[in-house]
């Protein structure tokens, strides 16, 4: 269920454009790992190349390896559409189909694994993830409304209902709060603390107390200048990033002298 | 602004008054209430003039309109409605197979454009169907009755031959598809003509699919084609319907092509690979209108009326299927 992810030299490209250069770094199973770093720097770029949705990008492309429990994603055999049905991803806004109601939407990606599934198991399910996400003791007597009638807050533990529904090996999130306010906001971290006793959690944020809350380790992009790539700067636990990180660039960032 | 004996004639001009803007959006304000007053005044003003100049012809005894009216044949059994009724039921039948054959085939082509191609050549696509749907259709009956009818004859025998038992594709009594001016040529003539409002419409609409919820569906493992149903066309559910009533609308009141291609005749049959069987009320007031006396006209516009008729309930009925699931619609 919970994979470990191994990135070995990974350069991003959009065409000829070098967005994020020569990153390689460790992803734990059974943990958060925090991407933070100033806009621009290539986090939320390098996030999507974990389940290859950098590439539905026209023009974009990847150099180097992405290991998936020692399987590299971007091997010769691999198919952009398994990886993501493996790798769930969680977006800045929230994204319900807006045509589909709150139960649909929760099944939407099994619909497409496993074309027919029971009646009672499709319940279980919604139910089941609709409980994952701490999303099912409020929306249990409106499950045929639309998914469009919730709040912000809500329709964001949907779409992360939705992405748990086919139970990844590995949930990335990309600022998944930042359209959100502090009490849904803290919803979706409580939320975090719980689904990573089942599944591999990768989060970018841009909010340095979220990530020093939620996350075991945590990861520094940054950028020298406006057309230059974003890179890793350090990476290492969560604690020592937030009190002793051994870059200067990163504590300049963390204690807020710039960024 | 300390000052409180100052009298009201003598106060300075207020600061918070009128504004430089003011009679501009004032104006503006008129002008569009006034298109839209316009709009429904010439809707009121063309089903008035319908039903006035139509009402001469209704009201009148069949027989005494049989007999000064060239082309109601008493003799035949003919009377108005029942012309009417076989010219509705020619319409319908060939705007059908128009959309049938014609929808499917537009939004595969807005899709390719819109989701498919790269991007040079969608551009390039769509300049091309954009194009295509401001050719007459005077051009397409020309080309439909020297190119496309002799080159589909052909097709018509194999279809008679093998698919007669078909009511549909029964052939004449003879066997033979000798003519290809018949309603199926006039639908496929249609279609062609509708296929460029249609993908021009659909593709706006499947470009306006928010990046969002595409992405949502590929990132759940969705291939672009799972992705097209999940995200695209919910999204684009009522465009669609939209763009296929704006092509129907077409079909239905096109005239020139039907003109040129059909071998007209009044019945209502159901077989469309036989000639002098359809005609459309469009294709028919234009036949008979030159030759028409003064009652002979007023029957024409009551068939007219009908055409009206059916283009309204068409426009109803989108915007009842439209509106039912308006909730669950993009827009929310």
């Amino acid at each position: 269920m919970s994979k470990r992810i191994d990135v070995n030299n990974l350069n991003v490209y959009y065409s000829s454009f070098l967005a994020v250069e020569d990153v390689s770094l460790a992803i734990e199973p059974k943990s958060v790992t925090a991407f933070i770093g100033p806009s621009g720097c290539g986090k939320s770029t390098f996030l999507r190349t974990l389940n290859r949705m950098h590439e539905v990008i026209p023009g974009a492309r990847v150099e180097g390896e992405v290991l998936v429990d020692g399987v590299n994603l971007y091997g010769d055999n691999v198919d952009p559409v398994t990886v993501r049905r493996h790798v769930g991803m969680v977006f800045q806004r929230p994204n319900p189909f807006p045509t589909m109601s709150i139960a649909e939407n929760v099944l939407a990606g099994v619909k497409l694994n496993n074309k027919r599934i029971s009646r009672s198991d499709a319940d279980d399910l919604v139910e089941s993830s609709l409980r994952g996400a701490n999303l099912w003791e409020e929306v249990k007597d409106r499950l045929d409304k639309p998914g469009s009638s919730l709040s912000g807050g809500q329709q964001q533990r949907l779409c992360i209902a939705r992405a748990i529904a086919i139970q990844p090996d590995v949930l990335l999130m990309d600022e998944p709060c930042s359209a959100l306010d502090p009490i849904s906001t803290l919803a979706i971290e409580d939320l975090m603390q719980e689904l990573k006793d089942e599944y591999t959690i990768v989060i970018v944020t841009h909010n340095m107390q979220q990530a020093a809350r939620v996350s075991d380790r945590t990861a520094f992009f940054n950028i020298a200048g406006t057309g230059k790539p974003g890179k890793l700067i350090e990476m290492n636990d969560t604690p020592v990033m937030f009190s002793s990180p051994s870059e200067k660039a990163t504590e300049d960032y963390i204690s807020g002298r710039f960024g | 602004m300390t000052t409180t004996d100052q009298s009201p004639e003598t106060a300075p001009p207020s600061d918070y008054g009128t504004h430089p803007g003011a009679a501009a959006n004032h104006a503006f304000k008129w002008v569009s209430t006034g298109a839209g007053s316009l709009i429904l005044i010439t809707l009121a003003a063309v089903a008035t003039f319908l039903l006035m100049e139509a009402w001469p012809a209704v009201s009148m005894p069949a027989a005494e309109l049989g007999e000064s009216v060239s082309f109601i044949k008493p003799e035949d059994g003919q009377s108005l409605l029942e012309i009417v009724g076989y010219l509705v039921y020619g319409t319908i039948l060939i705007s059908v197979i128009a959309l049938l054959l014609g929808t499917p085939v537009a939004i595969g082509i807005a899709l390719f454009i819109s989701h498919f191609a790269p991007r040079k050549l969608a551009q390039g696509l769509g300049y091309l169907i954009d194009l295509l749907a401001a050719v007459p259709s005077v051009v397409y009956g020309l080309w439909g009755v020297a190119v496309l009818v002799p080159f589909l004859q052909p097709f018509y025998q194999f279809l008679a031959d093998y698919l007669g038992w078909i009511p549909i594709f029964a052939p004449p009594e003879s066997g033979e598809v000798f003519t290809g001016r018949v309603a199926l040529s006039a639908g496929i003539v249609l279609a062609i003509m509708i296929i460029p409002i249609i993908s021009a419409v659909s593709r706006e609409v499947f470009l306006q699919t928010p990046k969002l919820h595409e992405e949502a569906a590929l990132a759940m493992g969705a291939t672009r084609w799972e992705m097209i149903r999940m995200a695209v066309f919910p999204f684009g559910r009522s465009g669609m319907i939209g763009a296929t009533m704006l092509g129907l609308g077409r079909a239905l009141g096109e005239t020139m092509a039907v003109l040129m291609i059909i071998s007209p005749g009044l019945t209502f049959s159901a077989n469309i690979l036989q000639p002098n069987q359809h005609n459309t009320i469009a294709a028919y007031i234009a036949l008979q209108f030159p030759e028409a006396n003064a009652l002979g006209v007023n029957s024409l516009i009551a068939m007219g009326l009908a055409l009206f008729v059916i283009t309204l309930l068409v426009n109803m009925l989108a915007r009842w299927v439209v509106s039912r699931r308006s909730e669950f619609s993009g827009a929310n």
